[in-house]
């Protein structure tokens, strides 16, 4: 999973996490607090299995998936994709650095880097009326490349939310849904 | 039991309450933060009225777990691994004390630095202070080893070490928990004498303290960690101590068999069970995340006894944490990689949040400072530290909690003027007020900028011991109060602000200037639960 520190790609994982623990599978998962969280490149290692699993991180070349809320931080962790892995990432440049690349060429970087689907999460989030669920709509879209069923996931948001009340619930929930329509898969 | 998704951090934490912690103590610090943060939430800890308040330093949770040890109950201390220097003079004496009450001190260490400032191996002060070490080797360890940590603390009435580093602390799995402790009652030590650390009484604890290091290696429960997994046949021999051993598995996962591994969790090491590995080995490989220590003890002064393999040699980068890749390649084993980083990909560093204070600090601060000149602005251990990286190029050093105000004060003893310190205000009450008392006492022609944003910012918006209280503390110091002064850093006050600071840094003298605004992550935190506290009553 990959981002920029604030991005809330910890949410995400959590949300996995959740679902993981309901269908009773193995989990580690590695996250980057501190200095990085602010505004940075920020990365986490997220495992699942129905054995146990051993190193916290993924060997290089070991990940089925990466899933990423800005273009540029998924072609970051290229090294550590399996072949034949996928790339599910927001297409929404977080610019935040002077020598950010042109978008088109990051865009263009990722169709190069085989399969990989490419949505404007934050554009289907703001169409639901929740600007900042754009990244439940990349866990949906990510949803099919997941080893458990959808409905477990759905069960992982309504616990993650829940908190903060039914409304909030709703929109995550249909986020998640905009975001697996969105892929066709 | 309830199986919890857990931060080894939090498992840390969890086990402590489960295992009859009354007393956490602690100063936030990369990786170790959570530890605290996990008791300070817990309904368990609340109604266990555990005590959960930060410290100020390092140095002051280390020396108050002690106490509470003193008066007989379990406490816990948590702090990363350079909060170790800082509590280190507590901390090696208590060895020498001894416990009453069980006490576990937890360095978390930062290999490849992530957010530190160097990556010293935790394991080294175990050894200096002659106690105990525990290295957990996942979450579920971490719980359960924490209930050995304090069992053995108070059969060896010693502190225990309990070594972590970034990576478990950091990262989540589900544990299983065990039955609650009970927590002590309130018992003061049976030798009244025990914590007198005069000469006298001193050297006869210190000696006692040698002879029961010793006995340490073969301790059933300690030594039960360590686990000496004989494969078939010789070649080469695997000590991978910590998570070292996970990288090792990832690797050789069903083949295990074919090699001869002593994993290794707990600290001084048993001799026979290395001894039993060597015998088995034509050589060995020692995989150890921080510094070479088994290495070196393994290779000896003479280095020919045994061939080792590891950091020394170069079979393993000599610094930087251990991952998956690097132990293949010690192995010898092919590791697989994706595609190589794409050229355009760029760098990202950490930067001010939008609307932050220290930016608009520095702004202001860069424009006087152009006139004086580069090479004057020493800084400290918190966000403002940022302020090093462009545009704002600002900041000269950046060395140990407290540092920016004593090295203006030596440089500007050497002539440098002026000379700036910026620090934090949480920083400034860890470290930096014994310095500013030696800028007061020779009225040292440095000004002092603190930059306060009521909060510890960097390591996620915990309490600032130094919020409301800045002023009465600096006054209390000795500051003249003719130039002790406060600004806001707000784009609006530039002009201002520029005019506060360069008249200050004209005076041949102290001066002190508090550059308040809160933190704006701490502030949106606090609208918004302010917001829902508003819902929830007009509901």
């Amino acid at each position: 999973m990959a981002g920029v520190g604030g991005q809330g790609i910890l949410s995400i994982a959590a949300t996995i996490g959740l679902a993981a623990v309901e269908q009773n599978l193995f989990l580690k998962q590695a996250e980057v607090h501190g200095m990085s969280q602010r505004g940075g490149d920020v990365q986490s290692h997220l495992r699942l299995s129905d054995r146990e699993i051993w190193s916290d991180l993924i060997p290089h070349g070991g990940a089925d998936l990466i899933i990423s809320v800005e273009p540029m931080e998924a072609l970051r962790y290229l090294p550590w994709l399996s072949s034949g892995g996928w790339i599910v990432t927001s297409s929404v440049p977080y610019v935040n650095i002077p020598d950010y690349p042109e978008a088109g060429k990051v865009l263009a970087e990722l169709d190069r880097a085989g399969n990989t689907i490419v949505l404007d999460a934050d554009g289907i989030a703001r169409d639901l009326g929740s600007a900042r669920s754009g990244n439940m709509v990349i866990l949906g879209a990510a949803s099919s490349f997941i080893s458990m069923p959808f409905t477990s996931l759905e069960n992982a948001v309504r616990k993650m939310f829940s908190r903060k009340g039914e409304e909030v619930v709703a929109v995550n929930l249909k986020a998640l849904h905009a975001g697996r329509d969105a892929t066709g898969r | 039991m309830q199986k919890l998704l857990l931060l080894g951090d939090e498992a840390i934490a969890q086990a402590a309450l489960d295992a009859g912690l009354s007393g956490m103590y602690a100063y936030p610090g990369t990786p170790s933060t959570e530890i605290m943060e996990y008791i300070q939430a817990s309904q368990q800890a609340a109604s266990d009225s555990v005590h959960r308040e930060w410290s100020s330093n390092e140095k002051t949770a280390m020396e108050a777990a002690l106490g509470m040890s003193y008066a007989g109950k379990r406490a816990m201390v948590a702090m990363k691994h350079v909060g170790l220097n800082v509590a280190a003079d507590a901390f090696i004496n208590s060895a020498v004390t001894g416990v009453n009450g069980g006490l576990v001190v937890v360095a978390a260490d930062d290999p490849s630095m992530h957010s530190s400032q160097n990556e010293q191996d935790s394991r080294f002060y175990g050894k200096f202070a002659l106690v105990p070490v525990m290295e957990p080797r996942n979450q579920q360890e971490a719980y359960d080893m924490i209930f050995d940590a304090f069992a053995l603390s108070e059969k060896f009435r010693l502190p225990v070490l309990f070594r972590i580093t970034t990576r478990l602390a950091h990262s989540r799995s589900a544990v299983a928990r065990r039955e609650k402790t009970m927590q002590n009652t309130l018992s003061l030590p049976g030798n009244p004498r025990q914590f007198v650390l005069l000469p006298a009484i001193a050297r006869k604890q210190y000696r006692a303290l040698t002879g029961i290091y010793e006995t340490l290696r073969t301790d059933s429960v300690l030594d039960g960690h360590n686990r000496l997994l004989e494969g078939k046949g010789r070649g080469t021999g695997i000590i991978a101590c910590g998570i070292a051993f996970n990288y090792l598995m990832e690797n050789i996962g069903d083949n295990y068999g074919d090699y001869n591994i002593l994993s290794v969790g707990t600290y001084p090491l048993n001799r026979d069970k290395v001894a039993a590995l060597v015998g088995r080995c034509d050589r060995v490989l020692v995989l150890e995340d921080g510094y070479p220590m088994i290495e070196e003890h393994l290779r000896g002064l003479l280095d020919r006894d045994v061939t080792v393999l590891g950091r020394l040699d170069g079979t393993v980068p000599r610094d930087g944490e251990l991952n998956p890749a690097i132990v293949a390649s010690a192995l010898g084993l092919k590791s697989t990689c994706g595609r190589d980083v794409p050229s355009l990909v760029r760098q990202r560093p950490p930067s001010f949040c939008k609307g932050c204070g220290h930016a608009d600090l520095y702004s202001a601060l860069a424009e006087v400072m152009a006139e004086a000149g580069p090479g004057r602005v020493f800084s400290d251990i918190g966000c403002y530290t940022l302020g090093a990286l462009p545009p704002y190029n600002m900041v000269n050093s950046c060395v140990d909690m407290g540092a920016s105000v004593t090295m203006a004060v030596g440089a500007a003893d050497a002539g440098l003027f002026p000379a700036v310190a910026v620090i934090g205000d949480s920083t400034f009450t860890h470290s930096g007020m014994t310095g500013l008392l030696d800028a007061v006492l020779k009225d040292s022609p440095i000004t002092l900028i603190i930059s306060d944003n009521s909060t510890t910012g960097m390591t996620g918006g915990q309490k600032s011991q130094a919020t409301d209280r800045l002023e009465s503390i600096c006054l209390g110091i000795g500051v003249d109060p003719a130039h002790l002064k406060v600004i806001v850093p707000l784009r609006k006050n530039h002009e201002e602000n520029k005019s506060v600071i360069g008249a200050e840094l004209k005076h041949n003298g102290l001066s002190v200037i508090l550059a308040r605004r809160e933190c704006i992550q701490t502030a949106s935190r606090n609208k918004k639960a302010e917001a829902a506290e508003k819902n929830k009553s007009g509901e």
